[in-house]
């Protein structure tokens, strides 16, 4: 039987020089202030994915407003159709349609439609669906009710198919115009999102504190239950950006898009169909003109989520 | 009966002089965008075979983290970067993958803290502790069903075998605690790991988990590694006691010692703020009531209190500011279709508060406390009953003189990670309840902020700083701030210290005993905790299920209590009679 002394241990003391204390929950005053928003920028700003979506983005914007900066040819003027399906050579580098138009240059002024189909609809959507998600979430009751069963009859309907039906009844078919039609079908995605952030906003002690506080029921709507549902809704707004340029090429493609006068990345898609075999390069470059596009939104929307997950971020 | 007998379990074991866990040097860090930063540095301990030994600190001091290394469960990007843990002669952080599966549950066994998220809510209770029993090879087939069966029992279920095919959304926490502690023990580990395993639970249930416990560890001579932030606790279950500060062990040895004649300062300062029942009121420093005398010092504070309770009675207008008057609360529950229950949170409460006291209303979860609060508040309206505030009904208040109500009674919350908006830099949150009554110019609220700050001591820095930045003491020290913005004459604090670290718990009850003497300030203090009870509270209402079972005074309820339930409450806080070195 061993004597129980070997196995009491020692009473041990760190040295105080090993082992400074500092004064009970000090504020570190040497950091400077983060926000949600200025750490989120932090994050992103690191991504290089970031930067290059952001140079595209702002490229593929640049093209949209000012054509003319890009290219001195006109894409629909003094097509000669000598020039038919032509291969690329001094000052047309991408080539020319069946119809002798340069290809370049369509690319160039067809952004503009597609990227305005694109802003546009995610514009709509986006204030749209906030608004009414933060009033059916924060209200509750008989408005809740019914905004969300018609939010689901909508949601219940394919948007590019819903805007098929619609669009082949209308009777002209601007950009504006399949941004609207677009956002008929596509604002419940958005408003049921901020609806579920703003349910779980309003139940946080912040915002019970403010009603003791005596802060009126709006005020706290807007000051406190908006701005933290809001980042959800900005991650979904940026990818649905790509799609809708996606979904405007995909309706011109289908012959029910943009009017045949419009140029637009989807109708010279469509006209590219009959001579794919023989020339492929005039579907390539508005095709690729497209991917570049939409990826970049895809792209920056996933660095955005990144930056604004919440689970991602420690609270 | 909570000490593990040594000397009976020693003679059964092979090598005596050897510890059963010896880590030495052990570094632990953890890969973030800045770097390796580290969280444990340097830690050295022994275990030896039936000893139980606590490690306690604060949140961040690293004892979790050490506890997690030793079985290799590290979360995230932790990496043990220098030393060993030796458990039986063999070094654990060398083990492979496989290896360390081997030794978890069966030689080394490990119970969680939170006993809501730690059993999968889809399987029954029978197939998660089958299957701990089976993958550590305790038994196969319809011996393990049978295991289970013995091992549910052991942990303290009476009807396991009934129980089996419950989910655990069907057993309580307590319950829950045990199952966990049954899938611990399952396979009779050597050593137990057990990282804050009661800290969800009420104290009556903590001290019948923790009495079983120590039962079963010392008949199985299992080893236990308690992790702790729970002085009192660490103090009543183990005989070794280890106190980790900043990743770094401050002080360790035999718990009575340590505890009696603590050297290091930081082990003083831990052992000074351990609220325990033999603590008594926090006087005001700067506003002392005859003579000035430092807090927490033992000998001065019994003349201080009675002068205190005599300039009390002198002071103290007959009238209560808050009276309160047999209130109850139903609520409604929906049981799906049209069907609803009907639940009795409040039943028939009366009590009522005097101008510049406090009253703590003390009672476990379900007590409806805090519904209580929310009454006074008017967050809720009351099922019948009737609450006056400085004589007036305040039931039926509405726009501007609820507004007014509000002005003069306001709250502060539990969590001091929710109550504060993240969006919001500390500045605009303490203004917000002068813009929203519309006081003063922007100038003016601008100032007050700077004012606020520093009342709850925090440097007007702080300002522009975002929830995110602060720790939770100084969260709380925003929120009562921010409480304070309107000048009211009654705080209600819904377990305000609750989630705070005692320290930062300590700092925080005197922040509010100064604000009291100073600003004459009225609280409704809501607690589970009665040790903070006797810290800072004048009366006590003492809630169960619904009803107020005892209501007194503060020294009366403490040292004469009337009711069974309050006896068992006060009997269940760890450490209440351990002799600290004070």
């Amino acid at each position: 039987m061993p004597s129980k002394n070997t196995r009491v241990q020692p009473h041990f003391v760190a040295s105080l020089e090993d082992t400074p204390i500092a004064a009970v929950d000090k504020l570190d005053e040497t950091q400077k202030a983060r926000s949600t928003w200025t750490d989120a920028w932090e994050a992103m700003r690191r991504r290089p994915t970031f930067w290059i979506a952001s140079v595209l983005i702002v490229l593929v914007i640049v093209v949209a407003l000012v054509p003319t900066l890009f290219t001195q040819t006109s894409p629909t003027l003094n097509c000669q159709l000598a020039d038919s399906n032509g291969d690329p050579r001094a000052g047309h580098p991408f080539g020319f349609t069946r119809q002798g138009c340069d290809v370049y240059a369509r690319v160039i002024f067809g952004t503009q439609a597609s990227v305005t189909v694109g802003l546009l609809a995610t514009l709509i959507v986006t204030i749209f669906g906030l608004i009414v998600g933060a009033l059916a979430g924060y209200y509750g009751g008989w408005l809740d009710a019914v905004v969300s069963r018609i939010g689901d009859i909508f949601f219940a309907v394919p948007t590019v198919l819903g805007a098929i039906v619609l669009l082949s009844v209308l009777p002209s078919r601007t950009p504006i115009i399949i941004a609207f039609v677009l956002s008929i079908f596509a604002w419940p995605q958005i408003a049921r999102i901020m609806r579920g952030a703003v349910l779980s906003a309003r139940n946080s002690d912040y915002v019970t504190a403010s009603i003791a506080l005596g802060v009126s029921k709006f005020t706290i709507l807007m000051r406190h239950v908006v701005p933290n549902s809001i980042a959800p809704v900005i991650v979904v707004a940026t990818v649905s950006l790509g799609t809708f340029i996606v979904a405007e090429a995909t309706l011109s493609f289908l012959g029910i898009g943009l009017g045949g006068g419009i140029m637009s990345w989807g109708n010279d898609i469509f006209q590219a169909q009959s001579s794919l075999r023989t020339d492929p390069q005039v579907l390539l470059y508005p095709s690729a003109a497209l991917s570049i596009t939409v990826l970049s939104f895809l792209m920056l929307g996933d660095v955005v989520r990144d930056a604004l997950d919440p689970q991602a971020r420690a609270r | 009966m909570s000490h593990t007998n040594s000397e009976t379990v020693s003679s059964t074991m092979s090598d005596h002089n050897e510890p059963l866990l010896q880590i030495r040097d052990l570094e632990v860090g953890f890969q973030t965008q800045r770097g390796l930063v580290a969280a444990v540095r340097g830690v050295s301990l022994s275990l030896y075979a039936g000893q139980t030994l606590a490690i306690v600190g604060e949140s961040g001091s690293g004892k979790t983290t050490t506890a997690q290394a030793i079985i290799n469960l590290l979360a995230g990007t932790g990496k043990v970067t220098a030393g060993e843990i030796l458990f039986e002669g063999r070094d654990l952080t060398k083990l492979s993958a496989k290896e360390i599966q081997d030794v978890r549950g069966r030689l080394i066994g490990y119970v969680p803290q939170d006993p809501m998220s730690n059993l999968n809510p889809v399987w029954n209770i029978g197939f998660q502790v089958e299957e701990a029993i089976k993958a550590n090879n305790v038994a196969q087939g319809k011996a393990a069903r049978a295991r289970t069966i013995q091992v549910l029992e052991e942990a303290g279920l009476s009807d396991a075998k009934d129980r089996l095919k419950q989910f655990p959304h069907q057993f309580s926490g307590g319950m829950r605690q045990r199952v966990l502690i049954g899938i611990g023990l399952s396979a009779r580990p050597k050593l137990l790991i057990a990282d804050e395993p009661t800290s969800a639970l009420d104290v009556t249930v903590q001290r019948q988990i923790l009495d079983h416990l120590a039962t079963l560890t010392r008949d199985y001579g299992t080893s236990v590694l308690f992790i702790t932030h729970d002085l009192g606790l660490a103090a009543e279950r183990a005989e070794q006691l280890v106190v980790m500060y900043k990743g770094k062990i401050v002080e360790s040895g035999p718990s009575k010692e340590l505890l009696a004649n603590p050297q290091h300062p930081y082990t003083q300062r831990l052992v000074a703020a351990a609220p325990s029942l033999a603590s008594r009121r926090i006087q005001s420093k700067k506003h002392p009531q005859k003579e000035t005398e430092a807090i927490y010092s033992p000998g001065a504070l019994d003349t201080g209190l009675i002068s205190r309770a005599e300039v009390r009675e002198q002071a103290a207008p007959s009238k209560d500011l808050i009276s309160v008057e047999g209130i109850s609360k139903i609520y409604r529950i929906r049981q799906g279709g049209f069907r609803s229950d009907e639940l009795l949170a409040v039943n028939d409460v009366s009590f009522g508060v005097k101008k510049g006291t406090t009253t703590a209303i003390v009672g476990e979860s379900g007590s409806g406390k805090s519904t209580v609060a929310k009454l006074i508040l008017q967050l809720e309206s009351i099922s019948s009953g009737r609450i006056e505030f400085d004589g007036q009904d305040v039931a039926g208040l509405k726009g501007k003189e609820l507004l007014r109500f509000r002005r003069r009674v306001q709250p502060v919350f539990q969590d001091p990670y929710g109550s504060l908006d993240p969006q919001y830099n500390v500045g605009n949150t303490i203004a917000e309840p002068l813009l929203a009554h519309k006081i003063g110019t922007k100038k003016e609220r601008q100032a007050r902020v700077l004012e606020l700050l520093d009342q709850v001591s925090l440097p007007a820095a702080t300002q522009f700083r975002y929830p995110s930045e602060l720790s939770g003491g100084q969260r709380q020290r925003i929120a009562v701030a921010r409480a304070l913005a309107l000048k009211p004459d009654v705080l209600v604090l819904d377990e305000a210290v609750s989630a705070l670290d005692v320290l930062v718990q300590g700092q925080v009850l005197e922040l509010l005993t100064e604000l009291q003497a100073e600003l004459g300030l009225t609280y409704v203090f809501i607690t589970h905790d009665l040790a903070v009870v006797r810290l800072v509270a004048d009366n006590v209402c003492v809630m169960q299920k619904g009803r107020i079972v005892e209501a007194s005074t503060t020294d009366d309820v403490f040292d004469n209590p009337r009711e069974v339930y309050t006896q068992e409450l006060l009997a269940a806080i760890p450490g209440a009679n351990f002799e600290f070195g004070r």
